[in-house]
């Protein structure tokens, strides 16, 4: 009875190798794409790219610069982590771009005009985030509207309220809103003595452990609980779940406002360092929310995989900067790790193709000769 | 050199990671003979079509037409070679009339315009030959399941299909139209058509077919004909041992009425009319009471009425006297037990591991969860003990995929989970659907032991048998009412299918 699943059978080997294939892939096109541009630079351009910090000749420099991918990740992290999360439960939370910008704003906001300590700050961004979330899950549970539609209005709505009310921050000179350092330091998150590890690289804060800590726990909720339980079964089939007398519309809610929170404090983990500042002429959506769908994916859905798909991408991201001008031009690397991150949600796709083969049967999917059929008319 | 066989399936073998589902298996089909094909759940008949129809590549054996090798790679070829199949749900386009879905796939055009009129001519032919009546212009959805299935039939028939395959075509039919599709197969295979007949059903095997070929657990057992054999012989062969086809039972001891549902009226999904129309009874601890009825009667609301799932639009349910007509699902579960009509779509999810299914109504009791973190070691030990206890068979335990289980053993997972949890009343919605003589078995024992430990047992069922041999009082539903309370003993079987088709009523009832 109780046989052995045969290693490349077992789910997590096949995300894990269906992961390093996309991984490859993504490289492989990049290259490519290097070589028709220039074809001498290529494979130092690739090369330059995977090295990211350690293009950097000294070790203090490179872990300060390793540090500050790190500081990156830790934004696209919770960002995945929102999209991860609210996968499990069935919903598709594109919306994560959108809670993301409302919560940059809503700490900033909180940090910059109203001068409020950092905990404050993040606590707002994780809070207006939720909102944002529910607005989604709301209109979701109760009305049937789909999550991904209503989910990328908000995106925009979120952008431009940002937008606004960010302006009153903002330089005189810039569109920039102003420095945490100058205005309110007691807004920067905490480094708890982790920027001494990294060269002193000041923009190390909890943040980075934080955001893997989240990580961990959501692996806890989706795995030990019976909220995860509840939300997986609501993900998988709404109607058995519904039959067991779970609160399906509750529980969509409070998923996509939980999403909303994570990707809110993400927010608040990059611009709560001072590494960034917002830019209240910006037309676009920021991008992180929507490269945590690429991490999730190339995470394997997993919240731990998460973490290191996380870093991955936020690695080449990072290394694309280092790219030689003179041979490319700067849109260069841009490109190849758009193309890199497209590849990432390959992942599914990877992972079908390897159990193709053998299939176990599933009902009522079985013989469909007609519907193929037919050519001898 | 000729051979009587249209098809030959010889020595097939066909393994999945953990189980061999085709153990050598010789399925020999005769021209212009009925051939039925009988065998539990996940004794590997689907395994064995989806190889005649170049779904799966079978490791081991060879297929014949005609005495000719073939290679079917895809259900084109299957297709080619002439091999057609009724499907047990019908694919069919239900906003098309019945001879756009005859053609639909095989159309005759002329400068890309649709050419009907010779299509109709030979769809009526073949209609008038093999008396399948059907009206050509009628749309699939506003016609009996009786004609869609004649619709799939011809279907066959208008592309030379000329090994016909039904896969338990009688599962969704009346008494009458069960009649009348017996009465074409035998016209088919008097016009030279090979028939292949797959059924749990040994009175219409006995029937209808030549000879038979029965599977048990992946494994070939034997063909017999049908003319040398007998039910109880077939029942042997397919489960292995004696099956009792008719139920034991004593008599009931009704007592305490513990469900009471006064005046109960439920909106439709489908149409503005309500669905279920001010239906009222009882159930009595101790007793089996049935509703009985043709599907689509409204039985599916009155469920999802009773267990919560859709509101009512008026009426009152009592439960062990308790209100209960606007309490949520998991209040109603506190005291029923629901084994559903649609495994797949509500009693299970099917990408859990059959441990978590086991605890669906239960993972948040205090046994499975403390403060909101799940027991996982109880919940393992719950489950090997509930799959010990109802021989609940899988690849792997407790681990196993509910979606990699065969029907027979899901639906065992649910009634065993449903059964052990604690209820005064069971409402099982067609609990044998889908299930061969053995199971049929055990779960007829495990409701008439439900009855006879004194709970109320409300049981929904289309089987006319299974209505006539469970139950202790018939409750008839037509268009959404109560047209008939009948006592088991002293009615036909014909009788009840006149009040199933409503054309007898019997008045002044309700409880």
């Amino acid at each position: 009875m109780n046989e052995k699943v045969s290693f490349f059978k077992r789910p997590g080997v096949q995300t894990f190798v269906s992961s390093i294939i996309c991984v490859v892939f993504g490289l492989l096109l990049g290259f490519i794409i290097l070589f028709v541009i220039n074809s001498k630079g290529a494979v130092t351009g690739i090369v330059t790219l995977l090295k990211n910090f350690m293009n950097y000749p000294s070790q203090a420099a490179q872990m300060k610069y390793l540090g500050n991918t790190l500081v990156k990740m830790a934004p696209l992290l919770m960002c995945a982590l929102s999209i991860c999360f609210c996968y499990k439960a069935g919903l598709f939370n594109i919306g994560a771009a959108g809670q993301y910008v409302v919560g940059a704003g809503a700490c900033l906001y909180a940090a910059l005009a109203l001068k409020l300590p950092w905990i404050v700050c993040m606590l707002c961004a994780a809070v207006v985030g939720a909102l944002w979330g529910m607005v989604v899950g709301f209109l979701k549970a109760n009305l049937n509207v789909n999550e991904v539609i209503s989910g990328i209005m908000l995106n925009w709505i979120g952008l431009y309220l940002v937008n606004m009310s960010l302006s009153g921050v903002k330089e005189l000179s810039s569109p920039y809103t102003l420095k945490l350092t100058a205005v309110n330091p007691s807004a920067l998150l905490p480094s708890m003595g982790l920027s001494a590890l990294f060269s002193k690289n000041q923009y190390v804060t909890i943040a980075i452990p934080l955001s893997i800590l989240t990580a961990v726990l959501l692996w806890f909720i989706l795995n030990k609980t019976t909220f995860g339980y509840e939300l997986k079964a609501t993900g998988f089939n709404k109607e058995a779940a519904r039959y067991a007398g779970m609160k399906e519309k509750r529980n969509i809610i409070v998923t996509l406002m939980i999403g909303g929170a994570l990707a809110g404090i993400g927010a608040a983990f990059l611009y709560l360092t001072g590494f960034e500042e917002w830019s209240v002429s910006q037309a676009a959506v920021p991008s992180m929310g929507f490269n945590g769908i690429a991490a999730t994916f190339l995470g394997g859905l997993n919240p731990i995989g998460t973490i290191f798909a996380s870093y991955f991408i936020q690695h080449i991201t990072s290394g694309g900067a280092y790219l030689d001008k003179a041979l490319y031009p700067s849109q260069c690397s841009d490109l190849i790790i758009a193309l890199i991150i497209y590849l990432c949600g390959f992942v599914l796709f990877f992972k079908t193709v390897m159990n193709r083969p053998k299939k176990a049967p599933v009902k009522d999917t079985r013989f469909k000769p007609e519907e193929k059929g037919g050519k001898q008319a | 050199m000729e051979t009587p066989y249209a098809i030959e399936m010889l020595n097939i073998t066909k393994r999945f990671p953990g189980i061999i589902a085709n153990d050598n298996i010789t399925l020999q089909l005769k021209r212009g003979e009925i051939h039925a094909l009988l065998g539990e759940n996940g004794a590997g008949k689907s395994t064995l079509m989806s190889v005649l129809f170049g779904l799966y590549q079978a490791e081991e054996g060879i297929i014949k037409k005609d005495g000719k090798e073939v290679k079917i790679n895809n259900p084109n070829d299957a297709n080619d070679l002439g091999i057609g199949m009724v499907h047990q749900h019908f694919k069919l386009v239900q906003c098309f009339t019945v001879l756009e879905n005859i053609i639909l796939g095989v159309e005759t055009t002329k400068n890309g315009v649709l050419q009907k009129d010779e299509a109709r001519k030979k769809v009526m032919a073949l209609s008038q030959k093999y008396g399948l009546m059907v009206d050509p212009d009628a749309l699939i959805q506003d016609i009996t399941v009786g004609m869609q299935q004649r619709t799939e039939i011809l279907k066959m028939l208008y592309r030379d299909n000329e090994i016909l395959i039904f896969d338990e075509p009688t599962a969704v039919l009346t008494p009458q139209e069960i009649e009348e599709l017996m009465q074409i197969m035998k016209n088919l295979a008097k016009e030279g058509k090979s028939i292949l007949f797959i059924s749990h059903k040994l009175n219409e095997i006995m029937e209808v077919a030549d000879r038979c070929t029965v599977l048990r657990r992946g494994k070939y057992i034997g063909t017999v004909n049908i003319k040398d054999t007998t039910q109880e012989e077939l029942s042997r062969m397919m489960v292995g041992r004696d099956v009792q086809l008719v139920v034991e039972k004593g008599p009931a001891h009704p007592g305490d009425v513990v469900l009471d549902i006064q005046g109960m009226t439920v909106a439709s999904k489908v149409h503005d009319n309500n669905a279920v129309k001010n239906v009222s009874l009882q159930v009595r601890s101790g007793e089996i009471v049935c509703i009985a009825g043709i599907d689509g009667n409204g039985q599916t609301e009155f469920v999802y009425g009773l267990s919560g799932l859709e509101p009512l639009v008026s009426g009152k349910i009592t439960l062990c006297g308790k209100d209960i007509s606007h309490a949520s699902i998991r209040e109603r579960a506190a005291e029923m037990s629901h084994i559903p009509e649609d495994r797949h779509k509500h009693g299970l999810v099917l990408d859990y591991p059959l441990e978590y299914n086991l605890v669906l109504q239960r993972y948040w009791q205090p046994e499975f969860s403390k403060n909101g973190i799940l027991d996982h070691k109880a919940i393992r030990e719950y489950a090997d003990r509930l799959i010990e206890e109802n021989d609940v068979r899988s690849g792997q335990g407790a681990i196993t995929l509910a979606r990699s289980m065969s029907g027979g053993n899901q639906q065992k997972a649910i009634i065993a989970r449903e059964l052990d949890k604690h209820h005064e009343l069971l409402l099982a919605v067609q609990p044998t659907r889908g299930l061969d003589v053995g199971a049929i078995e055990g779960v007829h024992r495990n409701l008439i032991k439900e009855r006879d430990s004194g709970k109320a047992v409300l049981l929904v069922s289309l089987e006319l048998e299974e209505v006539m041999n469970v139950s202790d009082r018939i409750l008839v539903m037509y268009e959404g009412e109560i047209v008939g309370d009948l006592d088991p003993k002293q009615i036909t079987v014909e009788e009840l299918g006149l009040y199933m088709a409503g054309a007898k009523r019997n008045t002044g009832e309700g409880a």
